[in-house]
């Protein structure tokens, strides 16, 4: 019975890994639309086949661990790591943790690459709010100067999502606001984002990029599009009874259809 | 009949009938009418973007719904003001038809929804998917409801007057007015900025006229047994 158990144990192992492997496409992953989109994937990737086989190796090994136990003879003692079990904690300890030290450096550059790495100065800045339960997103407009921003004055049933003061500041004027991401392909783009309440987080799984959205900061976060398209931007915090709901659209379009786009929004303004 | 009792019985009928037709006929109502208007510039409406709720985006993909603060028409008139009677009132009765404030296409409809206190109103779900209605009273109780779709309308009513904001939790850009009278005498202005409070016994009143975006203004008007006054309130508008 135990001998079966070892058999079975061997078996559901290498049949799931195959499964896995021959499957083709090891991740299923989205689309990569982004500049930084192959090194975050490259590094999904070394992290699956790290410990996938890690993983596999220890099965197999608990496969023969459960056959040689199942058929012990009288009198039969297990073999014990050389040294007893400190040694053996501490090489477990070390063998995980040189694995995971790893992963963690190879990664750190494609992780600083994205998130601790200044943006572009001729980037396209866009300040985008958080709230519950949608995305707005502010292009500076013709003047190229963003107005202030003044929470007294939000006041959604009029549009005023951000709180500008069109009034008294000019700057704030010519502010183009609009519920969906439009941006053009191939060109940096910072974003400033903030939130109105509670948290939130920005993620679009085709740019591989995730921020959280704390309120009180203003968080800046750069990427360039490399394809076009429509693409969803979904909210990955809960943030109330409409979490499930708060999302927005990514357009990127060509340099020309997102001029003649952003001409359009001025002038409507 | 007797002859001698006919004369006698025939005046007293016709005195009766004379002073009958006196007594149950009341005074004609008065009526107020007018027009509210505006001067100088008024902000620019703005297309409501609602791609974020893909069935309403698509509905409205021919034509966007603008935002409604401030609704204008032709001959600078102003929709979805209140003019009704602030002092003076008399011969009000109280509200009960049950009014309908009906979210559709993520909207709300009507953008403003006048009522009097105690008077019952349903919010009604028409969208296939949730809403969360969010009045924003500051005299009255506050409260919000999440209406999943398929779910049948909720009753409410005030008992007290307000002018009060209506907001959804989630959808930001739908907004709406509950606004709340102790008077019968009101009026919501449409498309033509006209409005027309009729049935007015004869008395001096106060009128005042409403509107989100412009504040109020008053007027005093004495009208007569069933004289129509013709009045207007004209607004300042400001481009921001």
């Amino acid at each position: 019975m135990g001998k079966l158990f070892g058999v079975v144990l061997t078996v559901i192992t290498l049949v799931s890994t195959a499964i896995f492997i021959f499957h083709g496409n090891l991740l299923w992953l989205p689309v990569d639309i982004s500049a930084h989109g192959h090194g975050v994937d490259h590094q999904l990737m070394e992290t699956m086949y790290g410990s996938g086989v890690l993983f596999v190796a220890s099965q197999l090994l608990l496969g023969l661990f459960v056959w040689q136990a199942a058929g012990r003879k009288e009198g039969w003692k297990y073999k014990t790591f050389p040294g007893g079990a400190k040694p053996m904690v501490i090489s477990a300890i070390a063998l995980v943790g040189i694995e995971i030290l790893t992963l963690s450096f190879v990664g750190s550059r494609v992780w600083a690459g994205v998130y601790l790495s200044p943006p572009d100065p001729k980037s396209l800045q866009i300040d985008v709010q958080a709230g519950q339960f949608a995305f707005y997103f502010r292009y500076a407009g013709a003047d190229g100067q963003f107005g202030g921003l003044h929470p007294d004055k939000i006041d959604e049933g009029s549009g005023n999502f951000f709180g500008l003061n069109p009034r008294d500041d000019v700057a704030a004027r010519d502010d183009v606001v609009v519920a969906s991401l439009v941006i053009p392909v191939n060109r940096p783009i910072l974003l400033t984002m903030h939130s109105k309440d509670v948290i939130h987080s920005f993620y679009v799984r085709e740019l591989r990029i995730h921020q959280d959205i704390v309120p009180g900061l203003m968080i800046p976060l750069h990427f360039t599009a490399t394809q076009t398209g429509r693409f969803e931007i979904v909210c990955t915090q809960l943030c109330g009874l409409g979490h499930y709901q708060m999302k927005a659209y990514l357009d990127v379009k060509t340099q020309d259809d997102f001029d003649q786009w952003l001409k359009q929004q001025e002038a409507a303004q | 009949m007797k002859m001698k009792l006919f004369v006698p019985t025939l005046v007293v009928l016709l005195v009766s009938a004379a002073l009958a037709t006196l007594a149950v006929a009341p005074p004609a109502g008065g009526t107020i009418s007018g027009k509210v208007t505006y001067t100088g510039t008024p902000p620019k409406m703005k297309p409501i973007d609602m791609s974020k709720e893909p069935t309403c985006a698509k509905e409205h993909a021919a034509s966007p719904v603008m935002t409604e603060n401030v609704v204008t028409g032709p001959g600078n008139s102003v929709e979805w003001a209140v003019v009704y009677v602030s002092a003076g009132d008399q011969g009000s009765a109280p509200g009960t038809q049950t009014l309908k404030f009906d979210q559709k296409g993520c909207q709300y409809i009507p953008h403003v929804l006048a009522m009097q206190v105690n008077q019952p109103f349903e919010i009604i779900n028409n969208d296939p998917f949730l809403h969360n209605i969010h009045p924003l009273p500051k005299i009255n109780p506050e409260w919000n409801k999440s209406q999943p779709p398929g779910t049948p309308p909720q009753v409410e009513k005030y008992d007290k007057p307000e002018f009060i904001p209506v907001k959804c939790n989630v959808h930001p850009w739908m907004h709406g007015y509950f606004v709340v009278l102790n008077t019968s005498h009101y009026s919501l202005t449409g498309s033509d900025g006209s409005f027309k409070i009729a049935g007015l016994p004869p008395g001096k009143y106060t009128l005042t006229a409403w509107q989100e975006q412009f504040g109020t203004q008053t007027q005093e008007v004495t009208v007569g047994a069933g004289e129509t006054k013709s009045i207007g309130f004209v607004f300042k508008a400001l481009p921001y």
